[in-house]
């Protein structure tokens, strides 16, 4: 899909791009990195628009030095920012721009309709976008990218801005794109968490470099955590303690959650749980059961970046406070 | 209405199926180029905007061809030999109309993009900044176009009713659109520039007429003073200082107007020619700093 080549951006001050080269295969991949670490830059070098310094790249089999208009008709782009003008409909706003994809005026009417309705916009599509939600504006910004049935969209921070429920239904919609419409994705994000759940992929780059390239399941493996909270009964007063005792005695490594640096809310009375496979869960669950205490939560914690930069740099750097 | 219940039904048969690819024709760059053309041209008349942002132009266009009915009128009915005004003579006695609906319109044509920030999804699609800066030139100047040359075939009409004289009447109406048309093109030009810098529409307004009446009025004011003194040489060279003015001397050179300068000292063929270079330096030059502008909005 995007293949690219010692890849550099050089400004008069900032290096934006540092020798990135990266391959990105079919599929839902994540481009993790802290703001200013060059994601959108790396994103109007795709689509063509702002010459590299050195290196190639190619989109689609594409050279996006020469191709950039042939590149262009066939991605998508969703932009961080707000776009949309508030006093036109999603339905008009959309048609006009499947229309600068050079979708012919019924072909447009047909696909925006088609795509308003799978980014779960209905009734409100005729209403001008200026009283929309938040999550309401990110689904036409979405419809948008895929009007023109690109075959990649570069969606940036497409989750920024929307309350958790706002966030999980994007990231499903997301997931939904490659799944049910074929259509590979490149995503941004400065969470890791959010792109475990939702690619196939995850790429992280920091300062212009490439930090880390592979499967999420290599990344959830490495850094996967089960929080559980459990009540006190009468035979055990303190139910996350003789839980606790419980799990280490059948060999996972516990630890109180204050420890975490996820920046989650700490308790004494969480466990924080390390998954070493799936048979964790039912380790869990028959020890819980075997105490007979109540379980209030169990839940997958989410990483921040800062996790990946800490295992990967073993803390030498400055980039976990950084980031 | 019959095609709301067919659109209904379809809404309904349609729910449940998934995903659709596309796979029709995909029509390209210029293809592209003439939708946001047209797109702009109908949104510089109001026309697929809400019913509001349809009264200014509108209102500015009956404004505009308004004198021209009466005059038609007024030449039917007294059976004058000719009509009471010159075809080229009609923009510039209509100028502060064509000023404000310009100074409305061009604003919102490039400024609201800015402001939404809506420039970055035309730029990922093929067009690239000079298709959007043709697009975008063409329909305001064809805007422009539309609103000065409507009256000028209401005169032409009115004059064939009244029997004037054929071969006369075509020949001043097509020296008057041809001077309309660059007028047009002029204007389109320095507001678009003008709009350009800005994402306030308040601003760009502001701007635009600003430019187009302080400097007319600082012109006429020199040329009165110039003609005062009876330096009639300067009259007709500070006219290349306003657009209207530059627009009254190109015509008046080449298009047989008689110029509305003091005293009708209008450039001769000479002087015309400065003026007819400047002119279209004026157009070329706004094209060519709009793209500079273009190029470097981008993502």
């Amino acid at each position: 899909m995007i293949a690219t080549e010692s890849l550099s951006k050089r400004f008069p001050r900032v290096t934006a791009l540092d020798r990135l080269s990266v391959d990105i295969t079919p599929g839902v991949t994540g481009l993790v990195g802290a703001n200013g670490a060059g994601k959108s830059t790396l994103i109007k070098i795709l689509l063509g628009l702002s010459p590299a310094s050195e290196g190639r790249a190619t989109v689609l089999g594409l050279d996006v030095a020469t191709d950039g208009s042939a590149i262009r008709e066939q991605v998508g782009y969703m932009p961080e920012h707000d776009c949309l003008p508030p006093d036109v409909s999603a339905t008009e706003f959309v048609v006009h721009m499947a229309r600068m994809s050079g979708l012919p005026p019924t072909a447009a009417r047909e696909r925006t309709a088609d795509t308003l309705r799978h980014v779960g916009l209905y009734e409100e599509r005729y209403r001008p976008m200026g009283g929309y939600s938040t999550g309401m504006k990110q689904r036409v910004k979405l419809a948008q990218a895929l009007v023109h049935d690109p075959r990649l969209v570069l969606l940036d921070e497409p989750t920024n801005g929307l309350d958790p429920a706002g966030r999980d239904e994007m990231l499903g919609l997301i997931r939904r794109v490659h799944t049910d419409f074929g259509i590979s994705v490149l995503v941004t994000s400065h969470l890791l968490g959010e792109l475990e759940r939702t690619c196939d992929h995850v790429v992280v780059i920091d300062g212009g470099r490439l930090l880390r390239s592979s499967s999420t399941r290599d990344f959830t493996q490495a850094t996967a955590s089960l929080a559980i909270e459990v009540t006190d009964t009468a035979a055990h007063p303190d139910g996350t303690a003789a839980l606790r005792a419980a799990l280490a005695e059948a060999g996972l490594e516990v630890q109180p959650a204050s420890r975490a640096g996820d920046g989650a809310p700490a308790s004494e009375h969480v466990l924080l749980v390390d998954v070493a496979g799936d048979e964790t869960y039912d380790t869990v669950r028959d020890a819980i059961a075997r105490l007979g205490l109540g379980l209030i939560r169990m839940e997958q914690r989410r990483h921040r970046i800062a996790e990946i930069f800490r295992d990967d740099e073993n803390g030498s750097g400055g980039a976990a406070d950084a980031a | 209405m019959p095609p709301e219940t067919t659109t209904q039904q379809r809404a309904d048969v349609i729910h449940n199926i998934g995903y659709r690819h596309y796979d029709g024709p995909r029509l390209g760059r210029a293809y592209a180029r003439r939708s946001l053309f047209s797109q702009s041209l109908r949104g510089a008349y109001g026309l697929g905007r809400s019913a509001k942002s349809k009264v200014a132009p509108m209102l500015l266009a009956a404004v505009m061809c308004v004198p021209a009915i009466i005059l038609v009128s007024v030449t039917v009915v007294t059976k004058g030999d000719q009509l009471p005004v010159q075809y080229t003579r009609y923009a510039i006695i209509m100028q502060a109309v064509i000023g404000l609906y310009t100074a409305a319109q061009a604003p919102q044509s490039v400024s609201r993009d800015l402001r939404f920030k809506t420039i970055p999804l035309y730029f990922s699609r093929p067009i690239e900044a000079m298709d959007y800066v043709t697009a975008k030139f063409a329909a305001m100047a064809s805007a422009l176009f539309a609103l000065t040359a409507a009256p000028l075939v209401i005169m032409y009409a009115g004059a064939l009713l009244a029997k004037l004289d054929f071969a006369d009447q075509t020949k001043s109406f097509a020296q008057g659109l041809v001077s309309v048309l660059l007028l047009s093109l002029l204007f389109a030009g320095i507001s678009l520039v003008i709009a350009a810098l800005t994402p306030r529409r308040g601003f760009g307004v502001a701007a635009v007429i600003a430019v187009l009446t302080i400097s007319y009025g600082a012109v006429s004011t020199l040329q009165a003073i110039a003609y005062d003194q009876a330096n009639t040489g300067a009259v007709s060279w500070i006219g290349l200082f306003s657009p209207i003015t530059i627009i009254d001397g190109v015509q008046t050179a080449f298009l047989g107007a008689s110029s509305a300068f003091p005293g009708g000292y209008g450039p001769g063929t000479g002087a015309g020619l400065v003026y007819l270079l400047v002119l279209l330096g004026l157009i070329a030059g706004s094209y060519g700093l709009l793209l500079r502008r273009y190029r470097k909005v981008g993502l």
